[in-house]
């Protein structure tokens, strides 16, 4: 006997005219996909957006960047700021002599404070720091100089403005020149920094003023002790080297044994993007695991509506099988379907989660990603979805008895 | 000596519901020539619906032996009755069994899609559109089965039973849903295609719809009754508003 293979062709035609023939329900079977892929896309955009920007702000910090804090360090690693520094103008001093490893050096202190200029205020955080600072975060100013050493020395009443505080203050542009009033103490602003835009955290690292740290801690915080020290190596290659003469420095001056615990803690940009990094792959988890979900929600929708559609089709499926349509003909053509709704599903989903995507960067002004990969894989997964959930409802259609099918009202 | 279409003997068809056996074929013989026009009669329950079945390889005997077009169909499995309906054997349901919300071109197509015969697309249309034709539909091939009248919808079943040029039309019950000049109008187009050489086996329980044939057999409790040639009750074709075209193939033999 001559066996009849029914051509590919054929298959997606009779599959291509049944989907066309009942579009409100090959809309609504694929609506889950649509959603799911959307929704994949969109949140792995604004996930990798996330990861990108704090990548960017840390990488910034420039590869030979370290952060020394005082405190002791514990084997957990977090931060802590006990209730007095144990680090001083001095050890930085020092460092910046001694430890060849180390090209510049800023001793910070921090403070908050409501800025005033004429009738307009601003509340921000003013840093006191070295004339190396803009150095060691590669941030020059824009307009005027930054302020001199022998600013520093003699604990100047100057300042640099943030872009935003600029922008806040002096609405003309015109900040060099200006007096402005810090904790009623006048402060002469010599320069503005470059805009630098908003930080991992989302904060807005144009909203500072940077001063002195000597005349911070004289005349608006009178603290004695700095908050922490700024450091960069002199290449990238040299963080190690830096950060053990900074060790050796600090445990001589402080009368520390190489065995007790040190009251500093060291940070080197590469340390803070790791922690940074495991956070970011708790967060790519969470966001995994919702869009698996919601796929998988999608694959069921699409699952259900197939069962129904083969109940409803019942009929169709026993004239096609009186006319001479083999089991696996049946069988294809439903599977046929289900993979090409959950297809076109998918790229209506990519288009509504890469619209979605613009849409939030458009109008929150998030940092948005949209990767191929991302893309690549919810379409994969949208596809493999049509034919696990599609094969299931087939193979019920495929194994309908032409007879009773025909009598099936 | 003409060809036999369907040549049948002994043959037995036992349904098991639970305990109980029930005999629905109880030993029929049947043989049916080339060109014939059979009406096969019986009240329900006769067993004139399994035997329905059966001819029309939607279902096996339990014994006996089948051959369609010299061809032995009572052993065949699933696919392999899928194969033999699709070549030899034209549908005509009562509740016509079109494909919703498609095109009466689509309709007839079908069986051509399924059977594979290396036809392009553009052939397949063009022998849906002669089958169209030939029922008499020239000018409807694209309108969809609600935009038919009933007995349009049953031309429309006729000519995606003709457009594999099948062995034998096997017509279950044709009239069943048409009023009294429609079904008139559905037995000319039989009797026509028969003119032309089709072989026709009709199911009905239907008297006046029986008369239409040349051979009338009555099942009755599972076996044949009767079987008798009959004066044929012709309709006369031009008092039907869209008359049957003769067959293409027939036309320049």
């Amino acid at each position: 006997m001559k066996s009849s293979v029914m051509r590919i062709s054929n298959i997606t035609l009779v599959g291509l005219r049944a989907i066309a023939r009942n579009k409100m329900r090959s809309f609504l079977t694929a609506l889950g996909i649509i959603i799911g892929v959307g929704c994949v896309i969109a949140v792995v955009a604004i996930g990798n957006g996330a990861t990108k920007s704090v990548e960017n702000t840390i990488n910034s910090l420039g590869t030979n960047y370290i952060m020394l804090f005082p405190g002791a360090s514990t084997s957990s690693g977090a931060r802590m700021f006990t209730g007095n520094s144990t680090l001083t103008a001095d050890d930085a001093e020092a460092i910046k002599a001694e430890a060849p490893a180390v090209a510049y050096v800023s001793p910070t202190v921090r403070a908050a404070a409501q800025i005033v200029a004429g009738e307009l205020n601003w509340g921000t955080s003013i840093q006191g720091v070295s004339v190396d600072y803009p150095l060691i975060r590669s941030w020059n100013v824009s307009q005027g100089t930054f302020f001199s050493d022998q600013d520093v020395k003699s604990a100047s009443k100057v300042c640099v403005l943030g872009n935003t505080v600029a922008e806040n203050l002096f609405t003309d542009g015109q900040a060099v020149g200006q007096i402005v009033r810090i904790k009623n103490v006048p402060f002469k602003v010599v320069g503005v920094l470059e805009k630098k835009g908003g930080n991992m955290m989302g904060q807005d690292q144009d909203d500072t003023v940077v001063a002195p740290y000597t005349t911070v801690m004289k005349r608006l915080s009178g603290k004695t002790k700095i908050d922490m020290i700024q450091l960069s190596a002199a290449s990238a290659g040299q963080v190690q080297e830096a950060q053990n003469e900074i060790d050796a420095i600090l445990r001589q001056r402080h009368r520390i044994g190489p065995n007790g615990d040190a009251d500093f803690q060291m940070r080197s940009q590469e340390e803070i993007a790791q922690a940074q990094g495991q956070q970011t792959a708790i967060l790519r988890m969470l966001l995994l695991v919702i869009a698996a979900i919601s796929l998988l929600v999608g694959g069921i929708g699409i699952m259900n509506i197939m069962l129904v559609s083969v109940t409803e089709r019942t009929r169709e499926i026993g004239i096609r099988m009186a006319i001479g349509a083999k089991g696996r003909h049946v069988l294809l053509q439903f599977l046929f379907e289900a993979v090409t709704l959950a297809i076109v599903g998918g790229v209506l989903g990519v288009a509504l989660g890469v619209g979605a995507s613009l849409a939030v960067k458009h109008f929150l002004q998030w940092p948005i990603v949209v990767t191929p990969a991302s893309v690549a894989l919810s379409f994969g997964v949208a596809a493999f979805v049509g034919i696990f959930f599609g094969y299931y409802p087939a193979r019920k259609a495929a194994k309908l008895d032409p007879i009773d099918a025909l009598r099936y009202e | 000596m003409p060809k036999k279409v369907i040549e049948i003997h002994g043959l037995t068809k036992v349904y098991e519901m639970g305990e109980v056996e029930v005999r629905a074929l109880a030993g029929v013989d049947l043989l049916v020539d080339e060109g014939e026009f059979l009406a096969v009669m019986g009240p329900s329950g006769s067993g004139k619906s399994t035997l329905m079945n059966i001819l029309g390889c939607l279902d096996r005997p339990t014994a006996g032996s089948y051959l369609l077009d010299g061809v032995d169909v009572s052993t065949l499995n699933r696919d392999e009755r899928a194969v033999i309906r699709n070549a030899k054997i034209g549908f005509v349901f009562q509740s016509f069994n079109l494909l919703p919300r498609t095109s009466a071109a689509e309709n007839v197509e079908l069986p051509l899609i399924y059977g594979d015969l290396g036809w392009s697309r553009t052939e397949r249309h063009k022998a849906a559109m002669d089958a169209l034709h030939r029922v008499g539909l020239k000018g409807r091939e694209h309108n969809h089965s609600s935009q038919l009248s009933g007995g349009q919808q049953q031309r429309v079943a006729i000519a995606r039973a003709l457009v594999t040029d099948p062995a034998m039309l096997l017509a279950d019950e044709p009239t069943g849903n048409l009023d009294s000049r429609t079904s008139e109008e559905i037995m000319g187009i039989f009797q026509a295609l028969n003119d032309s050489g089709k072989t026709v086996v009709l199911i009905t329980h239907e008297p006046d719809i029986a008369q239409h044939a040349k051979r009338v057999v009555t099942v009755r409790d599972g076996v044949i009754q009767h079987d008798e040639k009959i004066q044929q009750h012709r309709v006369d074709v031009r008092g039907i508003a869209a008359p049957v075209a003769p067959m293409p193939a027939e036309a320049t033999r």
